[in-house]
């Protein structure tokens, strides 16, 4: 039966893959994307099929599970936040040299304005270098529909599709409505070429070839697309290329009846024959796209002396931030003044006595006393520097810590105390939360354990993965462990609760173990505030 | 029928359950839906606010143009004042008037009193006050959802079955209490607006 819901894009996109037979969604979480797996998670009908859902250690892990799942012919996602897809890049990249075998949807989720993000890298280039199709709904219902049809395009062309989201399709709900029935699930089949899978230098240089050759059927696929769009209007004097949700500003902008021919980018890579036939029919062309410029610098090349191209590449529209509809109604007035039909409010004066209210860490978080103790630790030191890392800490940075030097992706903060090191700072401290360390930060601890690098690492152990909203974390009750069994010393290894009460007892501990001219680690563990009240409801 | 409402608060003070019930409400009245809200970081005490479009007709945009807002409706009064760029020509704003102060540059109260007073159409008062009277201070944001509900096209009623389909995994007394709180808070609007 086909049912109506309420659902988040990232709702949707899960929901729709769940119908369309899926068999395991990989992830680690990432605003705008957890919502994705948690949705798996939580949906009655993954449950009762065992579809695989939980979290990975990091997108890379996440990519390549997503992937065995691909080779032996099961439909298979992995979700991420756009900058996971810089940690996914190796996997990502090569699983179009292996090509999928079962569906395999890749789901980066872009950021921009960076709401909650250190970039705002646009993920249709990674689908652009590594040559295969992606999607990029407009809408929610796309968006489900979307996970069905790129299951289907992944198995027909037998190669990875990425679908781009953004934040404001990822966490704006709207009606979506569902198929009739789900799917069933993929059986186990092997690909029908194994060799392809094994990336090894005779075998690549084939497929590459091959892929290389596809890129017409892929094309082909594009403009055949049911996304995208060719919609023709009377006054030629521009023509409008719109991707993603910009499609939704531009009707908003005029009511729904936009006086210029539109086209309606959802599927990559371009369908350069419906891009030709706007071009050649237009005085000049408008394109308004989410991100970077990507669609709108593979038309200019050398086409200086021909029709005018307007975008951000060109400055028309800002070259940053996200888009909404005044920018895209600004835009087309200021590309073409003598328009008629946007719609124009009447736009009320800011209020001029608003503060602004920065996010903080919560009171009753364990990252408060770490800092605290930590600040107090180095007031005695003449430069000391400390290596933040990507988590609700980063927070540290911002008043009333000042705490932070650096931040810069995750896992970053141990590897560039210990490069700071070798420069001969000191004290160099790196502080990493539980979930970000497991990511990302154990591989560099290795490095300065097997260097004796003279850092002291805090591992803000708050139990889980806060910053998204407290997923599970993988590292739970490990954390020691892991730091001894990568052979850092025993004595050492030292572990304290970030309370309050062992205020002094902190900051003796951080002292001792700067003082300390090798590599130490301090666990400093207290339960997040929000997961503590859950669990402490729950009970 | 329209209403284009911009939700705003401060990260954990409810604003997103506001949005769920009107949601839901919407969807059980067939109505089109957009609803966009911001996770994450901003959640930490920050400032959130969600726009939520309903219509009888199809919905392009997921955020609300500038000057396009029928309603601006706040937990708390300088976070309504954020977002008065949107608010409409014919438009109401809803609001708290319990100031939640968590940063050292709060302008002064009657600064914000003065700047909402200035706004022709608005409904502010004590919510958090008037939740307590009926229910819990927790219910201040049903007291809320009660107060805008006058300026919504959706029958109070159906606004209840969502409050009531909403909270009754959580029990029958939740349920009265949250309905209490929002029918209070209803009242009051309509008394204001008069």
């Amino acid at each position: 039966m086909k049912t109506k819901q309420l659902l988040l894009g990232d709702e949707a996109l899960a929901l729709g893959a769940i119908y369309a037979g899926l068999s395991g969604a990989y992830a680690y979480p990432g605003t705008p994307s957890t919502e994705i797996l948690e949705y798996v998670q939580k949906n009655r009908l993954a449950r009762e099929r065992g579809i695989h859902s939980h979290w990975s250690s990091n997108e890379k892990t996440a990519m390549e599970e997503a992937l065995g799942m691909s080779f032996c012919g099961k439909r298979a996602m992995t979700s991420m936040k756009h900058v996971g897809m810089n940690v996914a890049a190796d996997p990502f990249v090569n699983s179009a040299m292996t090509g999928a075998n079962g569906g395999l949807l890749v789901i980066a989720a872009d950021d921009p304005s960076m709401h909650s993000s250190q970039n705002e890298q646009d993920s249709r280039f990674y689908a652009d270098f590594a040559m295969i199709p992606a999607l990029e709904p407009s809408n929610q219902q796309e968006a489900y529909d979307m996970a069905r049809y790129g299951f289907e395009l992944s198995e027909r062309l037998g190669i990875p599709v990425l679908t781009r989201l953004v934040t404001r399709l990822s966490h704006s709900r709207a009606v979506v409505e569902t198929h009739d029935e789900p799917l069933a699930e993929n059986e186990i089949h092997y690909p029908e070429n194994p060799k392809q899978w094994v990336l090894m230098p005779a075998m690549s240089k084939i497929r590459n070839r091959r892929l290389i050759a596809d890129q017409a059927e892929f094309m082909k696929a594009s403009e055949n697309s049911p996304f995208n769009s060719y919609t023709e209007a009377p006054d030629h004097r521009l023509g409008i290329i719109v991707s993603g949700i910009a499609y939704n500003y531009l009707m908003e902008a005029f009511g729904g009846d936009c006086p210029f021919p539109v086209v309606k980018i959802s599927q990559y890579p371009l369908p350069m024959n419906m891009l030709r036939r706007l071009y050649n029919s237009c005085d000049a062309l408008l394109v308004i796209e989410e991100g970077q410029p990507f669609i709108e610098q593979k038309l200019v090349g050398l086409n200086e002396s021909g029709k005018k191209i307007h975008g951000r590449f060109s400055g028309a529209v800002k070259r940053d931030g996200e888009l909404n509809p005044d920018l895209v109604a600004e835009t087309v007035g200021k590309v073409m003044p003598d328009v008629e039909g946007i719609i124009d409010f009447l736009v009320p004066e800011a209020s001029q006595i608003v503060a602004p209210r920065p996010p903080m860490l919560c009171q009753g978080c364990g990252h408060r006393d770490v800092y605290g103790a930590l600040n107090a630790a180095l007031e005695s030191y003449e430069s000391p520097k400390v290596f933040g890392d990507i988590g609700c800490y980063t927070l540290g940075f911002l008043k009333p810590f000042n705490a932070i030097d650096t931040c810069v992706d995750m896992g970053a903060s141990i590897t560039m105390a210990k490069g700071a090191a070798d420069a001969g700072q000191h004290p160099a401290v790196a502080i990493i939360g539980d979930s970000t360390f497991t990511h990302s930060g154990m591989t560099g601890l290795l490095d300065a354990i097997n260097e004796n690098s003279n850092i002291l690492v805090i591992i803000s152990d708050n139990l889980t993965t806060g910053m998204t909203g407290g997923q599970d974390s993988q590292g739970t009750g490990k954390i020691e462990d892991i730091c001894l069994g990568l052979g850092a010393a025993p004595e050492h290894v030292r572990t304290i609760d970030s309370l309050p009460k062992n205020h002094d007892q902190m900051v003796a501990l951080f002292k001792e173990e700067i003082d300390y001219p090798g590599l130490s680690v301090v666990v400093s563990r207290r339960e997040c505030i929000q997961t503590a009240r859950r669990h402490a409801a729950k009970k | 029928m329209k209403s284009d409402i911009v939700l705003a608060g401060v990260g954990g003070q409810g604003i997103l359950t506001i949005a769920t019930i009107l949601g839901a409400a919407a969807l059980n009245e067939n109505l089109h839906l957009k609803q966009a809200e911001v996770h994450g970081m901003s959640q930490r005490g920050g400032d959130v606010q969600s726009n939520l479009r309903l219509s009888s007709d199809p919905i392009h945009s997921d955020l609300i143009p500038l000057g396009g807002a029928d309603l601006i409706v706040s937990l708390e009064p300088m976070e309504a004042l954020r977002y008065l760029p949107f608010l409409s020509e014919q438009g109401w704003i809803v609001t708290n008037s319990l100031p939640f102060v968590n940063i050292d540059n709060y302008p002064e109260m009657s600064a914000v009193e003065e700047e909402l007073a200035r706004c022709p159409r608005v409904v502010s008062f004590d919510m958090e006050a008037l939740a307590k009277e009926v229910a819990s201070a927790r219910s201040s944001n049903l007291v809320l959802l009660g107060a805008a509900s006058p300026f919504i096209d959706i029958e109070p009623e159906k606004i209840e079955e969502a409050v009531r389909a909403l909270f009754i995994p959580k029990g029958e007394k939740i349920v009265e209490a949250n309905i209490a709180a929002f029918r209070a808070g209803r009242e009051r609007a309509l008394e204001i607006k008069k």
